[in-house]
């Protein structure tokens, strides 16, 4: 196997109140997204910053290429923060030429702008873009230096689905250059849409790791029926344990035939019947056992 | 690289600063406004008290002091204890003395186009029994607004640096771009100096434009050289800057950098003597002065003004800014943060 691009061992980071970090170990192939996901507090956030040196840990590793993450790796990676401001009365070309200006190496603008659809707007200041505008920017200010190593911390929050649609298609399109990106995200199906590898943090640890169709088969084997509550006379009647959600039964079965023979047994109408397959966001709030915040 | 990056961001400074029109507009009304406001408040003398500068004598030379007594008595005059007769012959030249006497050698000086003058003139001579030698020199008068327009400038120099790059760098902090740059290759070095370097040029620039501007329309005393004292201005603005760094190197609260800026700034621009000389003000006071930067800043760039000093009879001025600037810079750089 290919040596890692980026391998973190063993990082642990604690202030002086709060253990955030307690023993991650994870490696990031070249050429792959890797997501990490987890609730609000989990430690991702502080982990990604260790990873991007924006942070030292308090015990463990970081590798890039095999070595000690040093100046190297600022000028070979991209980052997008959470949150980031642009300088007020600058405009989208001088703010992506600045960034151009701080790297000893660069992407072609041009491309760049064509890519990140930011050719309308080149000449408007930072202040009157719009959501999806400034995440393309923060994007392409990400790539400017065409990072070999791209991180992304919840680059859609916020966005409408259009946008959010429209970002994924952005990301795969970095994915087909054959970058290496590192994706957090509350969204569990972006992460299942564009991630090859997904690994969940909960209080500081990594609790589950693996490709999401992995992840999905190790945990469930069943699926969810979903019938309206008004198909249903008396539910109670029903021989399986029930979930009512907004108006619909959900029953969960890993045997579909069995149950639907004998729901038609009890002359329950399936003309409204639905089955869903279990998803990454039934996986999270079972690990997590929480539901998502933020 | 180290150049291509500075270049970078001191380019992007300038054009956000130049681009913000109330910034920019405050930057330079508010000093005109003040100088302007100050000409036509003060078009007059300093205040309506007489002032006559007495070189003392001796114990030895009773009969000297004997003689000017029954004057120093009079009322109505304040009476300055005068040590070097030279600086004080430029005083009555200027109209800020109306009369000097001295003492040992039974002399007086005064201005013979100082209406003043012409006063406390006519009542030494009706209360001496025996009239002193008179000398006279001539020159224009300093009114207040050329005394005070020095310490205008200097004062506004000091609100531009110190706001302009303390509260700039904590709203960029605040707003998370000093963590975007921080994941760049830039080094805070690198950063720092092209705030400095950003803010210099554009102080330099307003600084210059006020001074030529109001000067059009006031004609204000300028004895000294325009040179000297734009090298003034540019050193206590860099150590202004160096100060504005020291404040902004790791608070992340707007307010808290607010708060501090104010706290600093206020004391400066009472206790400076950029409205009224320190010369007779408690000793505490003027020792406290010297630790502001705006005092040496103020003091220099008005003794090249009004006095037309050189660089070096203002030099000691000029390098207690440097060491200033050096020992902020230094501090700042040390306690810099990111985030």
């Amino acid at each position: 196997m290919q040596a890692p691009l980026l391998e973190i061992r063993d990082i642990v980071k604690h202030y002086p109140k709060v253990k955030a970090v307690n023993g991650v170990s994870f490696a990031l192939q070249a050429g792959t997204c890797f997501g990490l996901l987890g609730p609000n507090g989990a430690g991702k956030t502080t982990t990604v910053e260790i990873l991007e040196g924006m942070h030292a840990p308090t015990a463990g590793e970081v590798l890039y290429k095999g070595q000690p993450v040093g100046n190297r790796f600022r000028s070979e990676a991209g980052i997008m923060f959470q949150s980031t401001a642009l300088q007020d009365f600058i405009t989208v070309r001088e703010t992506l030429e600045m960034f151009a200006h701080l790297y000893p190496h660069n992407a072609d603008l041009d491309d760049l702008i064509q890519r990140c659809n930011l050719s309308a707007y080149l000449d408007q200041d930072n202040r009157q873009l719009s959501g999806g505008q400034r995440q393309r920017l923060l994007l392409a200010i990400a790539l400017v230096n065409d990072p070999d190593m791209i991180f992304l911390d919840e680059p859609t929050t916020g966005l409408d689905p259009q946008s959010r649609r429209n970002f994924w298609d952005l990301i795969e399109s970095i994915k087909a250059q054959g970058k290496t990106i590192l994706l957090t995200t509350h969204y569990m199906d972006e992460a299942y849409v564009l991630c090859d590898e997904i690994a969940i943090m909960d209080h500081g640890k990594i609790i589950a790791q693996g490709t999401p169709k992995e992840l999905l088969a190790a945990h469930f084997n069943d699926v969810i029926l979903q019938l309206p509550e008004t198909d249903i006379t008396d539910s109670n009647s029903l021989p399986y344990p029930i979930h009512k959600r907004k108006g619909m039964i959900e029953i969960t079965t890993s045997d579909v035939n069995q149950t639907i023979e004998e729901l038609m047994s009890l002359k329950i109408s399936l003309a409204h019947l639905q089955i869903r397959s279990r998803n990454l966001d039934d996986l999270f709030l079972e690990l997590t056992g929480k539901e998502l915040r933020g | 690289m180290f150049l291509q990056r500075f270049l970078a961001l001191l380019s992007t400074r300038n054009k956000e600063f130049l681009r913000d029109r109330s910034s920019v507009g405050w930057n330079i009304i508010m000093p005109v406004m003040v100088v302007v406001g100050f000409a036509l408040i003060f078009s007059g003398d300093f205040a309506d008290q007489y002032k006559v500068g007495v070189l003392q004598a001796p114990d030895s030379q009773a009969r000297a002091i004997d003689a000017i007594k029954p004057f120093l008595q009079t009322r109505y005059i304040e009476f300055i204890e005068i040590n070097d007769l030279e600086r004080a012959k430029v005083k009555v030249q200027r109209h800020q003395l109306d009369m000097l006497i001295d003492t040992p050698n039974q002399r007086y000086w005064i201005n013979n186009e100082s209406p003043k003058g012409y006063l406390v003139e006519k009542v030494m001579l009706a209360t001496l029994a025996e009239p002193l030698e008179k000398q006279t020199v001539s020159g224009q008068e300093i009114r207040y607004v050329d005394w005070v327009i020095p310490g205008i400038l200097s004062m506004n120099i000091m609100f531009s640096a110190l706001f302009g790059v303390g509260y700039v760098i904590v709203r960029y902090r605040k707003n998370g771009m000093l963590k975007r740059l921080k994941a760049t290759p830039v080094t805070a070095y690198e950063y720092l100096s092209a705030q400095i370097v950003s803010r210099l040029i554009l102080i330099m620039i307003i600084t210059i434009f006020i001074f030529y501007g109001t000067n059009f329309f006031i004609g204000y005393a300028m004895y000294g050289s325009h040179l000297s004292l734009f090298l003034v201005f540019a050193l206590g603005a860099m150590s202004m800057i160096s100060l504005g760094l020291v404040v902004a190197a790791r608070i992340t609260s707007e307010e808290t950098a607010g708060g501090l800026l104010n706290l600093i700034s206020w004391p400066m621009m009472f206790l400076s003597g950029v409205w009224f000389s320190l010369e007779g003000t408690n000793p505490m006071m003027q020792h406290l002065a010297e630790v502001f930067p705006l005092t040496h800043l103020t003091t220099a760039a008005r003794a090249i003004m009004i006095d037309g000093a050189g660089l070096l009879d203002v030099f000691y001025h000029l390098a207690v800014l440097m060491v200033q600037t050096i020992v902020f810079l230094i501090i700042s750089a040390l306690a810099f943060r990111w985030e």
